[in-house]
């Protein structure tokens, strides 16, 4: 493998990428995941694909030359903004946001790929990862990404951190909250956007939530939640893509796989250590 | 302890087919405890979104600190603990330090960061309130009554003058119930910080604040505790709107 990495370009842009999104994705997951917008950042991957649907056809159609990355990502930011809209209309039934632009996803993906007259090996890559499809352009553009989110939450850390934790109290002291949870959600917009070609569309929510999910079981605090989310988010692509590699399975399935896995030994360690402590205790 | 550092002049506020707040004229001074009651519904709450801006008066002025209110941005000088912080959601990663550091975030600013300095006042905060201890703990892993003094400790990191309690003590033990009044009472005389308090709990309160405000709709009564034992139970049947037991505590 290690032969094949340093010959292929392909190999050493699928793993460049692959590091840059399993830090990115458990980052931004964190404050997505305690501010519980998890399935916000699914119906916004479903969006992503209509927008890639949309890419797809214009190529094949009209031929026009935009990257299919480029319209996903211009649809997702654009939804992002309509999730926020719909969230202040149904200010009580803030989750119908998700239902209503997921399927609005869905339902212009089926238009875009039927016109487009149908499926085709590209569209499956963008629907569960590749380990091939990474070219050298989008590894160029996702690194661009990573530096405009690692950049935003590093200057944005604390006041992102205390309207996840009480936004009403963030208000009353001045944050602008508005502002900030609009740079937020299209930031949440660009990773899914940059995390599809890795782990493609259907999954691409789960890299930003299970290893979130793992280390909120063990963690203390809100920085080592953030440090282990990336380390777990870490080991699950770079082994997700090297079995994927291997098996010639799409890298999205096995990242996933990975992930549950870490995240099932978590909850069996703090189990273990509840267990014992409690046994400790009544000695 | 003279100096009013909120005035409320002929306040009026409605909610869509409400009258919420009827010609409210109020006044804190300086080095107060006040003890605001009155009956659910009663506008307490409101009263309180008011000062801390969240609100704006349909009719009538509000100055804090001699400002009007739109035109004030010293926010940091007013601390809040809301009824809410008992129903945050206690699994929240965040440690007892990080909970407070976000009583500093707005005074630190936008695009600057936490110094040591700082984090020696953060951790000043939570020893003022008893709870060095667990400073590196979870906030969900503390009891309801500690937690409650984590709040404290957020609001009085940023050094405010004046600090609003909204019924802090809901779903907090009575034994913790005492303890939190002798915290906040130690804070009025001691670090002269002013306090306004939200609440239902008219016996405790009498033993003290040094102002008692009735509040329902209009304002019934403004005075110190001695002048409000001695008003008749009618008279507080009349403002509650139904006859009314009253709790006393003698000690």
């Amino acid at each position: 493998m290690l032969a094949n990495f340093f010959e292929y370009e392909f190999l050493q842009n699928t793993f460049y990428t692959g590091l840059l999104i399993g830090l990115i994705a458990p980052l931004l997951g964190t404050f997505i995941v305690v501010r519980r917008l998890s399935l916000i950042a699914d119906a916004l991957s479903h969006v992503t694909l209509a927008g890639i649907a949309f890419g797809l056809l214009l190529e094949k159609k009209y031929a026009v030359g935009i990257t299919p990355f480029y319209t996903g990502m211009a649809f997702s930011v654009i939804a992002s903004v309509f999730v926020e809209q719909l969230r202040r209309v149904y200010k009580a039934y803030q989750e119908l946001a998700i239902p209503i632009i997921l399927s609005g996803g869905v339902g212009l993906s089926v238009i875009f790929i039927s016109l487009a007259n149908g499926f085709n090996t590209d569209l499956y890559n963008y629907l569960f990862g590749s380990v091939s499809a990474v070219s050298r352009a989008d590894m160029w553009m996702i690194i661009g990404i990573s530096v405009i989110v690692l950049t935003t939450l590093f200057l944005f850390y604390k006041e992102l951190f205390m309207l996840s934790f009480d936004e009403e109290h963030a208000v009353v002291s001045g944050i602008h909250s508005k502002r900030i949870h609009f740079l937020f959600i299209v930031l949440t917009a660009l990773v899914i956007a940059a995390s599809i070609r890795i782990v493609g569309v259907l999954l691409v929510s789960a890299l930003m939530t299970l290893p979130v999910a793992a280390s909120i079981r063990i963690a203390k605090g809100f920085k080592q939640t953030i440090l282990l989310s990336i380390i777990f988010g870490e080991t699950s692509v770079i082994l997700g893509l090297i079995s994927g590699y291997y098996f010639e399975i799409p890298p999205g399935g096995t990242i996933v796989v990975i992930s549950i896995i870490i995240l099932l030994i978590c909850i069996s360690v703090k189990r273990l250590w509840f267990t014992l402590s409690r046994k400790k205790a009544i000695q | 302890m003279s100096k009013p550092i909120v005035s409320m002049k002929q306040v009026n506020y409605a909610y869509e087919n409400k009258h919420a707040l009827k010609n409210i004229n109020f006044e804190i001074k300086q080095g107060s405890f006040i003890g605001l009651v009155g009956p659910n519904g009663g506008g307490k709450t409101t009263l309180v979104k008011l000062l801390l801006g969240i609100l704006k008066p349909h009719q009538g002025s509000i100055d804090l600190f001699g400002t009007p209110i739109h035109k004030f941005k010293d926010w940091n000088k007013i601390g809040f603990v809301s009824q809410k912080a008992n129903s945050f959601n206690r699994g929240f990663p965040a440690t007892v330090h990080e909970v407070v550091s976000m009583g500093l975030t707005a005074k630190v600013g936008y695009f600057k960061f936490f110094t040591k300095e700082h984090k020696q006042k953060i951790a000043d905060a939570v020893e003022h309130v008893g709870m060095s201890e667990y400073l590196h703990e979870n906030i969900g892993d503390l009891s309801g009554g500690q937690q409650q003094r984590i709040f404290i400790a957020r609001s009085l990191v940023s050094d405010p003058e004046l600090l609003i309690l909204d019924e802090p003590t809901v779903g907090v033990d009575a034994e913790n119930v005492q303890k939190f009044y002798e915290l906040l009472h130690h804070l009025n005389k001691h670090k002269n910080i002013t306090l306004l308090l939200v609440t239902h709990d008219i016996g405790t309160m009498t033993r003290n604040a040094t102002d008692i405000v009735c509040l329902n709709k209009t304002l019934h009564f403004h005075g110190n505790p001695l002048e409000f034992s001695n008003l008749s139970e009618n008279d507080l049947s009349e403002f509650y709107g139904h006859p009314l037991n009253l709790v006393t505590h003698n000690h």
